[in-house]
């Protein structure tokens, strides 16, 4: 327990400290959510219970937040520190592999919830947008969806062959995916084929999962759904992590 | 009990036989050198007794465990530098040792390792912004932090300029002074010689020599006497240099005549290690 919270104030002072990783991860999902709503100004969206288009984006980007630090961020991370040597490292040391991965994931926690925190409090202060009523649930759909998006993030990085490589494939995967899960914008109104893929999306039913909770007020264990949906991506995501993560570079 | 105790050890990647059955022995507070040029299988070796690789045959023993079952407890007696020197760059000096140090039961003091590595002025800085030498230095540091039994060192000097190889050799001089046992693995003779108690020069994944640095430069190819005389280069190889060069000179003297382009060369440590590691037959 001493070495888990060595580890993951380490991890917390490294990922603050690093600019560009902070920037494009935490304060960027905070830009494009004012960029955004003051592009969206009064609107509402039908679809979408007839909320009003600031709060409906609030949810998006709370989904967007998450992909960007659980995921993008995360599988960069991991990436630049296999390649580098950094984890490899790591094993020459008597830190326990689960020790470690586990404070670099409490750490990602850690900021998706100043995230998440962020993005409500600046939803209502700029926006009026009312905060949530369900913080318990709040709570646990942010936990939870950092494990389920790290444990796919983690999975991503076995694909990755080299740290020049990493952000570009990154990028490749989860901006499309932010918008087809409809994070800047309701997927209600993409055509019909856009729409089926964004069904089968995990960060769709994390959206809903958020803006149920966040703006509608339900509890988590009303939206069983969802929460399976995710759940069964993260698993998939844990099973792959555990068959192709690699501690040494896969160069040389 | 050795420290490091290796009995014909074998290592193949796909075709490439990289260890054909190597043996040797290091005892506690010995450095001991594996020299050999790239390829010949010292970092496959090594890396076999830092734990980070499966061997194919023989067996291997650290502190009297084998690298490949032991455990984190064993991992907190052994230091380990890579050849890769990759850090975080957002850290500085002290604040990356201190984060390593937190891994150990028994770490020594940061600043001890700090004065140990020579990076007191660097203490405070960012490792972005350290140079080539002294992320090198850090990296010591860092595989020493844990106060090790056993300090594995792979290439701790390559592509370093002279001044700062010095600089590291007496970093290691100073490791050695607390007792601690190292293996180095290098591809400069000058540096086995001047640090290691034994050195083992490997060839294609074989110990072509092994002992005492000055056992291997007494077995040297003899000195080179080389002029021009009559239009023609004539080289004398000889193990008797003053008596060969008073009866050239003699000569040369009595006929009035030059040793044109007379040269004198004693063998290089570098020769005698490419006659070791290059003028044997190709196994296979």
């Amino acid at each position: 327990m001493r070495l888990f919270r060595h580890q993951l104030t380490g991890e917390q002072r490294l990922y603050w400290r690093s600019r560009e990783l902070a920037f494009f991860t935490f304060l960027f999902p905070l830009l494009i959510f004012v960029l955004l709503a003051s592009v969206y100004g009064n609107d509402r969206i039908k679809k979408e219970h007839n909320v009003p288009a600031k709060e409906y984006l609030l949810a998006g980007i709370l989904g967007y937040g998450l992909v960007s630090t659980a995921f993008a961020g995360l599988a960069i991370v991991l990436v630049i520190r296999r390649e580098s040597g950094v984890l490899k490292r790591l094993r020459g040391t008597p830190l326990p592999p689960t020790t470690y991965l586990g404070s670099v994931i409490s750490s990602t926690v850690i900021v998706y919830s100043i995230e998440a925190v962020a993005l409500i409090v600046l939803a209502r202060v700029l926006y009026d947008v009312p905060l949530p009523h369900e913080w318990p649930s709040v709570i646990l759909a942010v936990v939870f969806g950092t494990l389920a998006f790290a444990a796919m993030g983690i999975a991503l990085t076995g694909v990755i062959r080299s740290g020049d490589g990493a952000s570009a494939v990154v990028n490749a995967v989860y901006l499309p995916v932010s918008f087809l899960a409809g994070a800047f914008w309701s997927a209600q109104s993409f055509p019909h084929f856009l729409e089926v893929i964004s069904e089968i999306l995990p960060l769709t039913h994390f959206i809903r999962l958020m803006r149920n909770i966040v703006l509608l007020h339900q509890p988590i264990w009303d939206n069983w759904e969802q929460v399976a949906v995710v759940a069964a991506w993260g698993l998939a995501g844990l099973i792959l992590s555990v068959r192709t993560f690699r501690w040494e570079p896969r160069e040389g | 009990m050795p420290a490091v105790a290796v009995k014909d050890l074998h290592k193949t990647y796909g075709s490439h036989e990289a260890v054909r059955g190597i043996d040797f022995e290091i005892e506690a507070g010995e450095v001991f050198g594996l020299l050999g040029p790239n390829g010949a299988g010292k970092t496959t070796t090594v890396e076999i007794l830092e734990g980070y690789r499966t061997r194919d045959s023989g067996t291997v023993e650290v502190l009297g465990q084998d690298p490949q079952r032991a455990g984190l407890a064993w991992r907190d007696r052994i230091g380990v530098v890579l050849q890769s020197s990759a850090m975080y760059p957002n850290l500085s000096v002290a604040e990356s040792l201190a984060l390593f140090a937190g891994y150990y039961r028994d770490p020594l003091d940061v600043d001890q390792v700090v004065g140990l590595v020579g990076l007191e002025e660097k203490r405070a800085a960012r490792v972005r912004t350290l140079s080539g030498g002294q992320t090198r230095r850090l990296d010591l540091g860092l595989g020493l932090i844990g106060n090790p039994e056993v300090l594995f060192l792979d290439e701790p000097t390559t592509g370093f300029d002279p001044a700062a190889r010095r600089a590291a050799w007496d970093v290691i001089r100073s490791l050695r002074e607390l007792g601690k046992t190292i293996l180095l693995t290098t591809h400069y003779l000058d540096e086995a010689e001047s640090l290691a108690d034994r050195v083992a020069v490997l060839r294609e994944g074989r110990i072509a020599a092994i002992g005492r640095p000055a056992d291997l430069t007494g077995s040297a190819p003899a000195t080179e006497i080389r002029y021009r005389w009559n239009g023609e280069d004539v080289v004398v190889s000889t193990h008797e240099p003053t008596r060969v060069l008073h009866d050239l000179t003699t000569k040369a003297l009595g006929e009035g005549r030059e040793l044109e382009n007379l040269s004198v060369r004693r063998p290089t440590l570098e020769e005698i290690y490419l006659a070791l590691t290059s003028n044997e037959e190709p196994t296979e």
